[in-house]
Formats: C-alpha cells, sequence, structure tokens
C-alpha cells in the first residue's frame, strides 16, 4: 500500500506539472496580447490611416503608406501564390494522386511550408532584386507569393481529397470532361476548405517580415508603383522598434497592434468558415 | 444522338450507313459536327487542364530547385574565398573582407538549444493535457489559445520581447541568476557578466513561446492516435495515469513526437525577426548565455541591406545556404516520421 | 434482320424528341440493328442463353418475331477483369437486350459491380484496373484506346448505391449536364429539366424548390434526382449500382416504378442484392458467383427453373 500511495503521488506529481505547463503557455498569450493592446491602442488615432510614416525625432505622422504598401504587396503575393497553388493541389489530388512524383512533391511541399521565410527572401534578392538592378515591391509580392504557395497547395490537396470517390464517378458517369468536373464539381465541394487555406494563407504572409527586408525594402512615402521599393508594416514595424526615438516606436507598437488584429480577424473567420464546412 | 458520334467513334462503314439513312442528312451532319466539336473541346480542356496543374506540381519542385542553385550561386565567391575556414572562423569583418560563420552557427545551435529545452516538456504537458485530463468542454478552447499562439506573426514576439520581455528579465531575472550561480563553478561561466536584458537567453526563451503551440499541436494530434483499448487495457491492470502516459502513450507515439519536435526545431533554426529583435547582433562566441550574440538568420536580417561589397553579400548568401541545408534535413526528418505515422495511425 | 416492320416498331417507341431532332431521323434504332447483324449469330453463349426464348411465347413464329425485337445493345465477350493482380471477373460472355431490364445478381465480391463499372468504363479512372475481352455497344468495342469516354459515359449513364447529388440547386443538378453537350435556349432547358424529372417521378414533389440545393432532399428523393440527372443527358443505356440499397421502401418502390416507363426509352442494366427486386423488375437476369457467370436467362425461368445448382442455392437462400 506504501507503494501505491508512492505511485499516486508521483502521477499527481508529474500531472501537476502539466496543468502548469498550460497555465504558462495561457499566460504567455494573455501577456503578450495584453500588453500588445495597451500599447498599440494608446497610438491608435485617424492620423495613423492618414499620415505618411515621420521622419526621425519628429512628432505625428501615421502608417498610411505602409498600411497600403503592405495591402498592395500581400493582395499580389495571394494573387500570384493562389492560383499556382490551387493548380499543383490539384495535380496532387486528382491527376497524379497514385504517382510517385505526387508523394515527392507533398514531402516538398510539407518541407518548404516550414523553411525559413528569410531564405526566401534572399532567393527573391537573388533571381529579382539582382536581375532588375533594384528593390522593388513586385519583388516583395513574389517572395510573399511563394510563402503563400505551399500554403495553398497543402489545403488545396487535403480538401480535394475529402471530397468523397463517389461525387466524381458520378460527374465522369455523365459523360462530363474529367476538367469540367474538377472545376465544377470537385471545387464546389471543396470550397469552403479552401478559402479557409487561403485565409490562412494571408494571415501568414500580412506579418511576414524577413523576406520583404531586402526584396521590396522600404519607403518613407507613399507609392504604389510596383517598380520602387514599397514600405510594409512589418519593415516599418521593424525600423521604427529599433530606433531610439519614442515617437517611432510607439508607432511601431500601434503597427503591431493592427498586424494583429488582422491576422486575429482572418484566423476567426477561416475557423468559422472551417466550422460551416465541417458541419454541411 | 450518340450514334452520330466522332468519325472515329464508328467504323466507317457505319458512319457511311448512318448518313445514308438519314432523313436530311444536312441535318444529321450538323448534328455529328456539333457532337463531334463538343467532344473535342472536352479533349482539349482536358488535356490543356491537365497538363496546366502538372506544370504548377512541378512548379514547386523546380521552385525548391531554384532556392538551393540561387543561393549556391551566389554563395560562390565566398566559398572560393573561404574555402572550409568559413566553418571554423569566428571572424566577421566588412572592413578586411574577412568573414566566418561559427559565431552565428553557435548562436543558432545554442538559441534553439534553449528553446527546445524549454518547449518541449511544456508542450508534451499540455499535450497531455488536452487528451488525458482536461474536461471536454474546456478542450477546445485551450486548443484555440494555443493555435492563436503559433498564430501570432514573429514580429510581434520580437517588439514584445524587445520592450517588455527583454527589460523584465534584466531587472527582475538576471541578476538573480547572476549572485544565485557566481559561486558554481561550470554555471557561474554561463551565467556570466551584466545583465543586458537583450542576449542569447532572452531569444531562446522568445523561441520557445514560438515553438511551444507547433510541438503541442502534433503531439497532440499524436496522443489521439493511441488507441482507447490500449489505454484502457493499461488502467485496467492498476496503472496511475502517469503510468499510463510514460509507459504506454509515449512509447507508443515516440516516432510522431519526434517529428513534432523536428517540426518545432526547424522553425527555432529558422526564425528570423523575433530572434532579430532581441539577440544583440554580436559578432562573437560568448560562454555566457546571458550575452549578446548573433545567430544566422538576424545576421541576415541586419546586415543583408547594408553590405556592401560581393564578398559581404555573398558571405551572408553562404549563411542563408547552410541554414537552408540544416533546416531542410531537419524538416524531412520530421517530415518522413510523421508520414510513417500517418500510414501506421492513419492520421 | 432488320426488317422494316420492326423499325417501324422501334420508331413508334418515343425516344425522346430532342434526340430525333438532333439527329435529324426518325428511325434511331435502325443503325444499330444494322450495325448488329453481325454479331448476333456468334454471340459465344447464344446457344446455352436461354433468355432470349421464354417458354410460355408460343409458336416458333412467334418466338421469331420476339427474338427479332430483342436486339443486343450491349455484347459482352471473354471479357476478363483485374484488380491489379487479382482477377474479378473471369471470361464473361453475355448480351444485354435494348430496351429490356437485365438484373444482375449474385452474393457480395461476385463481380457484379465490377462488370457494371466495366460497361462505361468507370474503372478507368483508377490506376491497376484493366479489362481485356470485348465489350460491343452497338457492335463497336468500347474497350478499345481510341474510345472517347465523355462519348461513352454519356450513352451509358449511371446511377450509383449512395445518391450523389453534387452541390448544387436541384435544376442545376440536372441542367449542368445538358449545358455541356447542348447550346440550349432557357424554356427549352427548362422544358428538359421538367422532363427529366418526370420521368423519375420526381417532378411533382420538388417542381416548386427548384433553386434550393439538391444535397436538402430525402434519400429517396435524391436517388430519383440521380435517375432524373442522368436521364436528361439521353444516354442510351443506363446502369444501376444497387439503387435501391440504400433507400426505404416507399422510396424503393418510388424507384423500381419508374423503370418500366424507363424501359421503353432506354436500355437498363441493374445490380441488385434484393432478389425480390430483381424478380419484380428485370426481364432478363444474370447470376454471378466468384466472378463467373453462372447463369444467364429470362428472369421468370431463372426464377422458377434454374439450370444451375448454384443458382438455385442463391435464389433458395441457401447461401450468399
Amino acid at each position: 500500500m506504501k507503494l501505491y500511495a508512492r505511485r499516486r503521488r508521483q502521477s499527481k506529481f508529474f500531472l501537476g506539472l502539466s496543468y502548469v505547463a498550460v497555465a504558462i503557455g495561457l499566460g504567455w498569450l494573455a501577456l503578450i496580447l495584453g500588453t500588445l493592446f495597451f500599447n498599440g491602442f494608446q497610438g491608435l488615432s485617424g492620423a495613423v490611416f492618414t499620415q505618411m510614416t515621420p521622419p526621425p525625432g519628429s512628432g505625428g505622422g501615421g502608417l498610411a503608406n505602409a498600411i497600403t504598401g503592405s495591402l498592395i504587396m500581400t493582395a499580389l503575393g495571394i494573387a500570384i501564390g493562389t492560383p499556382v497553388g490551387l493548380l499543383a493541389g490539384t495535380y496532387m489530388a486528382e491527376y497524379g494522386r497514385y504517382t510517385k512524383l505526387t508523394v515527392l512533391i507533398r514531402l516538398i511541399n510539407d518541407i518548404l511550408l516550414s523553411a525559413p521565410s528569410i531564405v526566401i527572401g534572399l532567393f527573391i534578392y537573388q533571381v529579382m532584386v539582382v536581375k532588375m538592378g533594384h528593390f522593388s515591391a513586385i519583388a516583395g509580392a513574389m517572395a510573399l507569393a511563394v510563402i503563400v504557395l505551399p500554403v495553398v497547395v497543402r489545403a488545396t490537396e487535403d480538401m480535394l481529397l475529402l471530397v468523397p470517390d463517389s461525387l466524381r464517378e458520378a460527374a465522369s458517369a455523365l459523360g462530363l470532361a474529367r476538367s469540367i468536373m474538377i472545376g465544377k464539381v470537385a471545387y464546389r465541394a471543396a470550397r469552403a476548405g479552401i478559402i479557409t487555406g487561403v485565409l490562412l494563407a494571408i494571415a501568414r504572409i500580412s506579418g511576414e517580415t524577413a523576406p520583404l527586408l531586402f526584396t521590396a525594402l522600404n519607403n518613407q512615402f507613399f507609392t504604389t508603383d510596383l517598380n520602387q521599393p514599397m514600405a510594409s508594416l512589418p519593415t516599418v514595424i521593424f525600423q521604427f522598434a529599433m530606433s531610439p526615438y519614442k515617437e517611432w516606436q510607439q508607432l511601431a507598437w500601434t503597427g503591431a497592434l493592427l498586424i494583429t488584429l488582422a491576422v486575429l480577424a482572418l484566423s476567426i473567420t477561416a475557423r468559422a468558415l472551417h466550422n460551416q464546412g465541417a458541419t454541411k | 444522338m450518340w450514334l452520330y458520334g466522332l468519325g472515329s467513334q464508328l467504323s466507317p462503314r457505319d458512319g457511311a450507313v448512318a448518313k445514308n439513312l438519314a432523313f436530311g442528312g444536312g441535318r444529321a451532319q450538323q448534328a455529328e459536327i456539333r457532337l463531334a466539336s463538343v467532344l473535342a473541346r472536352f479533349k482539349f480542356r482536358d488535356s490543356a487542364f491537365r497538363f496546366l496543374t502538372l506544370a504548377c506540381a512541378w512548379a514547386v519542385l523546380l521552385l525548391l530547385g531554384g532556392v538551393i542553385v540561387s543561393l549556391i550561386m551566389g554563395a560562390l565567391p565566398s566559398i572560393r574565398a573561404f574555402g572550409a575556414s568559413f566553418y571554423t572562423s569566428e571572424a566577421w569583418n566588412p572592413v578586411t573582407g574577412k568573414f566566418g560563420a561559427l559565431a552565428p552557427v553557435y548562436g543558432t545551435i545554442v538559441t534553439s538549444a534553449i528553446a527546445m529545452t524549454i518547449a518541449v516538456p511544456s508542450a508534451f504537458g499540455i499535450a497531455i493535457f488536452l487528451t488525458e485530463l482536461c474536461p471536454f468542454w474546456l478542450r477546445k478552447p485551450i486548443g484555440i489559445a494555443i493555435e492563436l499562439l503559433a498564430g501570432i506573426p514573429s514580429i510581434i514576439y520580437g517588439i514584445w520581447g524587445l520592450f517588455v520581455f527583454a527589460p523584465f528579465l534584466q531587472q527582475h531575472i538576471q541578476p538573480q541568476l547572476i549572485a544565485f550561480f557566481a559561486n558554481v563553478p561550470i554555471l557561474s561561466s554561463l551565467f556570466a557578466g551584466p545583465p543586458y536584458g537583450i542576449g542569447v537567453l532572452t531569444a531562446g526563451i522568445i523561441l520557445s513561446i514560438m515553438v511551444l503551440p507547433i510541438v503541442t499541436s502534433i503531439s497532440r494530434d499524436v496522443f489521439e492516435t493511441v488507441p482507447a483499448v490500449l489505454k484502457e487495457a493499461a488502467f485496467g491492470v492498476g496503472c496511475t495515469t502517469w503510468e499510463v502516459v510514460r509507459s504506454i502513450i509515449v512509447p507508443y507515439t515516440s516516432g510522431g513526437l519526434l517529428g513534432g519536435v523536428m517540426l518545432g526545431l526547424g522553425r527555432a533554426l529558422g526564425e528570423t525577426m523575433a530572434v532579430t529583435f532581441v539577440i544583440g547582433n554580436a559578432h562573437k562566441i560568448a560562454s555566457s548565455i546571458l550575452a549578446p550574440g548573433t545567430t544566422i538568420s538576424a545576421t541576415i536580417a541586419n546586415e543583408f541591406t547594408e553590405a556592401v561589397g560581393g564578398l559581404y553579400t555573398s558571405a551572408l548568401i553562404q549563411l542563408g545556404l547552410i541554414l537552408f541545408v540544416v533546416t531542410f534535413i531537419v524538416l524531412a526528418i520530421s517530415r518522413y516520421m510523421l508520414m510513417r505515422l500517418r500510414v501506421k495511425g492513419g492520421l | 434482320m432488320t426488317d422494316l416492320n420492326s423499325s417501324a416498331e422501334q420508331g413508334d417507341t418515343p425516344r425522346p424528341e430532342a434526340i430525333r431532332k438532333l439527329a435529324g431521323i426518325s428511325k434511331p434504332h435502325a443503325l444499330s440493328q444494322t450495325a448488329d447483324n453481325g454479331n448476333q449469330g456468334n454471340t459465344p453463349d447464344a446457344e446455352d442463353s436461354r433468355g432470349p426464348q421464354p417458354a410460355a411465347e408460343p409458336g416458333p413464329l412467334a418466338r421469331m418475331a420476339k427474338f427479332n425485337k430483342l436486339d443486343h445493345k450491349v455484347t459482352i465477350r471473354n471479357l476478363n477483369f483485374y484488380y491489379d493482380e487479382s482477377q474479378a471477373l473471369k471470361n464473361i460472355s453475355l448480351p444485354i437486350y435494348a430496351n429490356k431490364v437485365t438484373a444482375f445478381i449474385g452474393p457480395s465480391g461476385c463481380g457484379k459491380s465490377t462488370l457494371l463499372r466495366v460497361l462505361n468504363r468507370m474503372y478507368d479512372l483508377y490506376p491497376k484496373q484493366r479489362a481485356e475481352g470485348e465489350v460491343l455497344l452497338d457492335g463497336v468495342n468500347i474497350l478499345r484506346r481510341e474510345q472517347d469516354l465523355n462519348l461513352l459515359r454519356a450513352r451509358v449513364g449511371m446511377v450509383f448505391q449512395k445518391p450523389t447529388p453534387f452541390p448544387m440547386s436541384i435544376r442545376e443538378n440536372i441542367a449542368f449536364g445538358i449545358k455541356l453537350y447542348h447550346r440550349l435556349a432557357k424554356s427549352e432547358l427548362s422544358g428538359r429539366v421538367e422532363s427529366a424529372l418526370k420521368q423519375a417521378a420526381l417532378w411533382d414533389e420538388v417542381k416548386d424548390k427548384l433553386n434550393t440545393p439538391g444535397l436538402s432532399l430525402s434519400g429517396g428523393q435524391q436517388q430519383r434526382l440521380c435517375i432524373a440527372r442522368t436521364v436528361a443527358i439521353e444516354p442510351e443505356v443506363i446502369l444501376l449500382d444497387e439503387p435501391c440499397s440504400a433507400l426505404d421502401p416507399i422510396s424503393t418502390a418510388k424507384v423500381e416504378e419508374t423503370f418500366d416507363e424507363l424501359k421503353k426509352n432506354y436500355t437498363i442494366a441493374i445490380v441488385t442484392h434484393n432478389l425480390q427486386q430483381a424478380a419484380r423488375v428485370s426481364d432478363h437476369t444474370a447470376f454471378m458467383y466468384l466472378g463467373e457467370l453462372i447463369e444467364f436467362g429470362n428472369t421468370a425461368l431463372v426464377f422458377t427453373t434454374p439450370s444451375k445448382e448454384q443458382t438455385q442455392n442463391y435464389i433458395t437462400g441457401r447461401f450468399g
């Protein structure tokens, strides 16, 4: 009985540690979000959305150019990365489901999915910035597209694999060309899941900094010229946070809050959509 | 109508018969042409679409090839200039043009080691809680919270680490650590020097928070593959919950757990922004983990745009190449372990 | 064999108007009969198939007349089928008669569903499945390489065990296939949708909610929607793979009622687990066992005086 008591104490002790781990994990989340909201909201005002980033040391100013830059490059990155990812995922789930090529691509894609994003930045620098001779928004967008690609490939393949074969057979049995079956039936059945994947991809790249540092660089001024360097929220946050100026640091906090809110909104939408798709 | 299929679908004799029999041959012919054009369009669409998807699938492979080739090309001048000494030298001097990878490689390894040491046990703990202990209604909210932690962009961790966490460590934790270990032989040098706040330890802790949700969610998924009968059998012979975890669940899922740990390690090795903010960017190997240091990714992020001269840039790209190769191997192992599990457990 | 009489009779059988309009002829079956001529005599199982001549039919002349009308819509010859290494069908030969219902019965795994999936080459969707031998549709081998699969599947429609409505509205479910093959005016299209739903005995139940999702219907309605969807493209042969196994008895009865109507226009092959159903709806029955065709013949004969012991055992419930 003594032994049993010891074993029970041991069990209680280790399981107690797992409660501690949960508390710590949730504690980090609360701490990070708490300080972020506290500091971020302090600087939130209309000027943030309407005024340009200020020069060093001067007060006022906003993040308008960085916000537009982020929106433009994110949209472009999604616009380039999504179709390619969608089609690649389609090949893997539909045409090449049983091929060795698909197994290989799945492995490579999963690796790209978690590959360091800074290396993607170096890659785009090598193939675009060096060739063009200057930093540009389009290079930044390409770097983001490279990050979007594996996310969409994975989501598309997974979701298409969930579409029952009976639906494919039923469409084929009507004499529909396979491409039409995929476009009109399989995509439609997998739509919620694929859109969820794209939303998560947007969430992922809206906070990406490393691949933009030496592709789109940064820009103090407002521009929509894709051939020019372009500001983005993450790079501005990086620059401002590392600076010694209080006003810049405050703007960095506000920018961080904006990104976090965007990411949270996207994740919640994605989750809601996913649940909706699951119950259907 | 199907009788009047494509010419090739009927034998020549049938085709002739069809035409002879048809009342108002013109209309029959028209119908045949219509059907033929529909089928031809299907065929064209099919092969075009198939080709398009295949090309995009190859694009994924080409992307990987492109990354590797472009990094090697970019790194060539540095590889030629320094050869093997790049890996053994601590020097990093843009003025004299001497570069060595030792300091950033060391920093990368140490920060990742700290991160994994903290994150892995915590992640297992949370996963055990979520699968074994947690009341059912609480599983989802806590799961979502942990996933939220994974969704926060790394730059948020960076700015939080720089302005909130590092000062806190500097004022409240590091002085105590230094004082506490001052007289312990080996540990005293590990926790030596002035409390900067930013440094290797801080970076490691921040990384551990970022790795935590990755390892947690994989461990949880993996734990859930353990068949209920196996656990019930163990409980049936009188095992405590902890004994079931230690002797049944963990051994049964060890491959998958390793996959999750490797996935987290891949993230820790390559993470850039959070580390760049708090590591201090010092190109030297200090014995103290409280001292500033640098990692591969932080070095590239900090210095790349300011790097003048081909050799400097090239050395940075070679650092990127090293990082990519190492994370590639780590992630490949991770995926392999998880893939085996998927085959085994139907995950 | 194609005498004027039978042609006229065939002409009287109302094929859907649109086909004839599109084809531009009034005797759509004339061709198939001509094409079939060469094959009928030497169908391998012709001598041991007792199907075409029901014993109840009096007089050799009447018998001949009956026989003449029974054209082989599909002729299966020496068909072997393999899943990877394992053989699922062994040397199957039998005809499927035009405008008749042919039932395939047998215990699970006997290959009856596999056989059905050969007839529209559904197996082509999967790797490592292959068929050898000949399947003649109107005298043309559909197993040959150059066969256009889309055309084949438009000619040979299929309804599956589980209802599989597409994730779209009821109307779209049916119009979808039609639109791909025909460019029709809107009114003409809704006419086609209506007629398809009527043929599947579903029109009265859904005519007021054509825009609701197909998935919102009950199981039995979904299955009839799938039948309507198949009928809408005006195939020549309809394959039914256990179409009622997921349905309740009332829905089953409703689906079965549609068969009588359908066989006026289509050739029907049905796989079923339910022997009563086979007896009720089919004209000919094929009993399969372990990938082999054990017996094929007139349904009444197969069920009352089977010639093989295995058939008798199965029908009387001694195995399977």
